[in-house]
């Protein structure tokens, strides 16, 4: 819909609020050129009622952007968040705006919604002072009401101003309020979506009910690799109310029952073509480093590395690993689809309604203004529904049935065999520590299965090189992003790294890191941690079980602390306790904040000790929630999270910092407990045994 | 083959014309447009969708739908009476003990099957009583402290 007809469909009674080209300059800006549509992007309407509406294109996935969001505007309008009526994630209806992810919606998008409510602000009391007939700064507001301070009667409301009224603003240069005047920010704040999710009224995907709806089961090659030949349909053709949609190697059965579609796939019988990868979740890193060797490059240098290798007094190499992991979203991948008047309308679980519209249309060889992305609340993303992929399945058959709206759920098997998985990874590491244990001498970092992206962390190292390889893609797996892609992979591996070196040569790991960090603001959060944690750091291994870890997402910090007990006879790590101090900037809303933490927390636990997709070729052998292991609550430690008082910054985001450091924290924790370094993620019991064998047997 | 089956749901009677061998969950939200009830795993292996049959929680994905005949089966749509909420929704609410919300109303009614025989359980037996119920996003710590909570509403004060 063009901004045309949106104004048509407005009713008069409005105050519109559009994003001009005056905020050209504000932090959102098109990743492509000519993304940002300049004709249609209103952030905010106040209806005559006096109900003010706030249209984002973000979508609420459990991480609570629909309370900070509606927070930010409440505070500009001087109003409690439940007077703002949030309308996200539907492409017809909100500006454009890039993918929930990233950790962008607070650092990207709130600045400039913030700017929208200060200028409706702003624009509320030029007409109020004009209605009242007293200047702007004699004037008062709160809950929807401005009145003349000295004489309160003399008052009127939102609803009054715009009343009959169809009005248009874009946005220009007025400033949101400043911090000491806000009483809202910096403070926790219910949840909107609260009620809603205690009754089960909460709307995902697949609890539409649209009359008429079918279910779409899609036939799944048993493995990657191999796609449809044929198909003998006929004896669940036979069952009444099936129906059979094919284009190409894409066959689905659709019936008027979610389960009924299943039964009949079941009767579907398939032949497939095609070659597997040759290749296990065994030999897989092997298989990287090998597909990666050829085309090295060297993505970063610094200094002399064979010099700081001279300089060097405690050398170590070693290689970290991680395995392929799913985002697992306890939700599934769910769309409903409805093909009607040459438009596609999609209800759909995703976290990037504008790149999904874009995606369909694509699909399809349709226009973008012929798809409609209207996103529901979403059963959890990490990544992992940046786009939505059984949107894009639900669109092709709903494409060939015309008027009916078709729903695809993926099942768990399905959701788990096409995740696009956190890549496999190896990362090698050589480096030194001066004879003082000051400084970094060298570090020689050779990767596989990830990119440079976050591997650094502001440490003083004097000669460094990464290497990197030069082909694009070396896994045989989809593999996409994963809550702080990459950023886990290095902060494992560089922070494993920094704990060895420290142990070999006989230094504590909060001693060596004070002496390494270069920014202030992560020296300061590490002391905020250690004093918060209690923890009097010793040279490990100490048998106490405490490990620490630093980690970066963009200028989000974390320094992580973690407490463990591992059982030497079965391997299994118990974790005890997790300190994490973050940094992320302004902190608008401390408990959401607070959640997100605790969620990346646990996230990460399952990341460190017992999440990994185990395959044979282009078969995924982890098909439910019997062999792929998230964490449980009796996996759940004392969880503790302290912020650092940063208002003056910028708020940065706080999705993907904290899950960042976790696994490296507690992989060093596994070494203070005792002596054994666990390089490889997870560190299932089986992998901590063998790390325990391979500790030295201190010579009588 | 289809078949009459009766049952109590949320408090009324209720015939449905399904399979016997129907999976009850398919049964509440297809047949019955209660969409509370969630699929994450339809294995039984995860807890999303949860409901009560008599005193008992049950996973819905794995339960027949035969077996409720007779029986009162209560979803989360009827764990609040006359829209006040239960205490162990109330808690959840406050606790903010959930983040995209799909597991929540199965752990709300595993916690509220467990605290009606339990008000006064410790941390470790809720732990204990929680621990077939997955999720994803980590609200655990809050959820556990919701239904602690919940239970000293209910009387358990320790």
């Amino acid at each position: 819909m063009k901004r045309r007809s949106f104004l048509q469909t407005t009713a008069a009674g409005t105050l519109t609020l559009f994003f001009g080209r005056s905020a050209r300059s504000a932090p959102i800006e098109p990743t492509r050129p000519g993304a940002y549509p300049e004709d249609f992007n209103a952030f905010l309407k106040i209806s005559a009622d006096g109900r003010v509406g706030c249209f984002v294109g973000k979508t609420e996935i459990g991480q609570g952007a629909m309370t900070v969001l509606a927070m930010l505007v409440a505070e500009e309008l001087e109003l409690d968040p439940a007077q703002v009526d949030m309308l996200m994630g539907d492409t017809d209806l909100c500006p454009w705006d890039l993918p929930t992810g990233g950790s962008l919606t607070m650092w990207q998008t709130a600045p400039v919604l913030r700017g929208a409510a200060a200028e409706a602000r702003a624009v509320l009391l030029g007409m109020a002072a004009k209605a009242l007939g007293a200047p702007v700064s004699d004037l008062a507001l709160k809950d929807g009401a401005i009145w003349v301070k000295a004489a309160p009667s003399r008052r009127t409301t939102f609803g009054e101003l715009v009343k009959g009224r169809k009005l248009e603003r874009h946005l220009g240069k007025v400033k949101p309020k400043p911090l000491a005047d806000c009483t809202l920010i910096g403070r926790p704040a219910p949840r909107k979506d609260a009620l809603a999710k205690v009754t089960g009224a909460a709307k995902y995907a697949g609890d539409l009910r649209l009359p008429g709806t079918l279910h779409a089961c899609i036939l799944r090659p048993p493995a990657h690799g191999l796609a449809l030949a044929t198909a003998d349909t006929k004896a669940a053709e036979r069952i009444p109310g099936v129906r059979i949609v094919r284009d190409g190697a894409f066959l689905a059965v659709v019936h008027p029952q979610p389960d009924g579609a299943r039964e009949a796939l079941a009767l579907v019988k398939g032949a497939f073509e095609g070659t597997e990868p040759d290749v296990d979740d065994g030999r897989i890193f092997q298989h990287l480093v090998d597909k990666a060797a050829p085309g090295q490059r060297v993505v970063s240098s610094r200094g002399d590395l064979a010099v700081g290798e001279k300089r060097a007094a405690t050398v170590v190499e070693a290689e970290y690993r991680n395995a392929y992991e799913s985002h697992a979203t306890l939700e599934p991948h769910t769309c409903v689809a409805k093909w009607e008047g040459g438009r596609m309308t999609l209800w759909a679980s995703t976290q990037s309604p504008f790149v999904l519209r874009e995606a369909v249309a694509e699909a399809l060889k349709l226009g973008p203004d012929k798809v409609r992305v209207i996103a529901q609340f979403v059963g959890g993303g990490f990544g992992g529904k940046l786009v939505g992929p059984s949107a894009i399945e639900a669109a092709r058959i709903a494409r060939q049935v015309p008027g009916v709206p078709i729903q695809v759920g993926w099942n768990r098997e399905e959701d788990l065999f096409l995740d696009g998985y956190r890549p496999a990874a190896v990362v090698k590491l050589r480096s030194g520590l001066d004879a003082a244990r000051g400084a970094i001498t060298f570090w020689d970092c050779l990767m596989a299965g990830v990119t440079p992206n976050e591997a650094e962390f502001p440490y003083e190292m004097q000669a460094t090189r990464y290497q990197a390889p030069a082909v694009a893609n070396l896994h045989p797996l989809k593999t996409g992003a994963w809550r702080a892609p990459n950023a886990h992979t290095h902060a494992f591996a560089r922070e494993g790294q920094l704990d060895a070196l420290a142990a070999k040569a006989g230094v504590d790991p909060v001693t060596l890191r004070r002496r390494l960090i270069t920014d202030a603001r992560v020296l300061r959060l590490l002391d905020l941690a250690v004093e918060t944690f209690g923890w009097e750091p010793a040279p490990g291994p100490t048998g106490k079980g405490i490990g620490l870890a630093c980690g970066a997402w963009r200028q989000g910090f974390v320094v992580a602390l973690a407490q463990v007990a591992v059982d030497k006879t079965t391997g299994k790590v118990q974790v005890a306790r997790v300190l994490e101090a973050v940094d992320v900037g302004l902190v608008v809303n401390p408990d959401g904040a607070r959640q997100q933490v605790e969620g990346a927390i646990t996230m990460g636990i399952g990341q460190a000790l017992s999440e990994e997709i185990r395959f044979k070729g282009g078969r995924i052998l982890d098909r439910n929630f019997d062999t792929y292991l998230l964490p449980r609550f009796s996996a759940i430690p004392r969880i503790q999270v302290v912020f650092a008082d940063t208002p003056g910054m910028a708020t940065q985001g706080i999705g993907e910092p904290p899950v960042v450091p976790v696994a490296a924290a507690l992989a060093n924790a596994v070494f203070d407990a005792t002596g054994a370094r666990v390089t490889h993620v997870p560190f299932t019991p089986e992998r901590v045994l063998e790390a325990l064998k391979r500790v030295p047997v201190p010579s009588a | 083959m289809d078949a009459h089956v009766s049952f109590t749901l949320n408090g009324k009677p209720v015939t449905v014309t399904s399979p016997r061998d129907r999976a009850l969950v398919w049964v509440l939200r297809d047949e019955l447009g209660l969409t509370g009830t969630k699929v994450g795993c339809e294995a039984g292996l995860c807890g999303a969708c949860t409901v009560l049959v008599g005193q008992e929680a049950v996973r819905s994905c794995t339960t027949p739908l035969g077996d409720v005949a007779g029986k009162a089966v209560l979803t989360i749509e009827g764990l609040a009476v006359d829209g006040k909420l239960n205490p162990v929704q109330e808690a959840f609410k406050d606790h903010h003990a959930f983040q995209c919300g799909y597991c929540t109303s199965g752990m709300i009614l595993t916690a509220w099957a467990f605290l009606k025989q339990k008000p006064k359980a410790s941390r470790a037996e809720i732990v204990e009583a929680m621990e077939g119920n997955l999720c994803r996003c980590g609200a655990h710590v809050r959820i556990l402290d919701a239904v602690e909570s919940a239970g000293q509403a209910l009387g358990g004060a320790r």
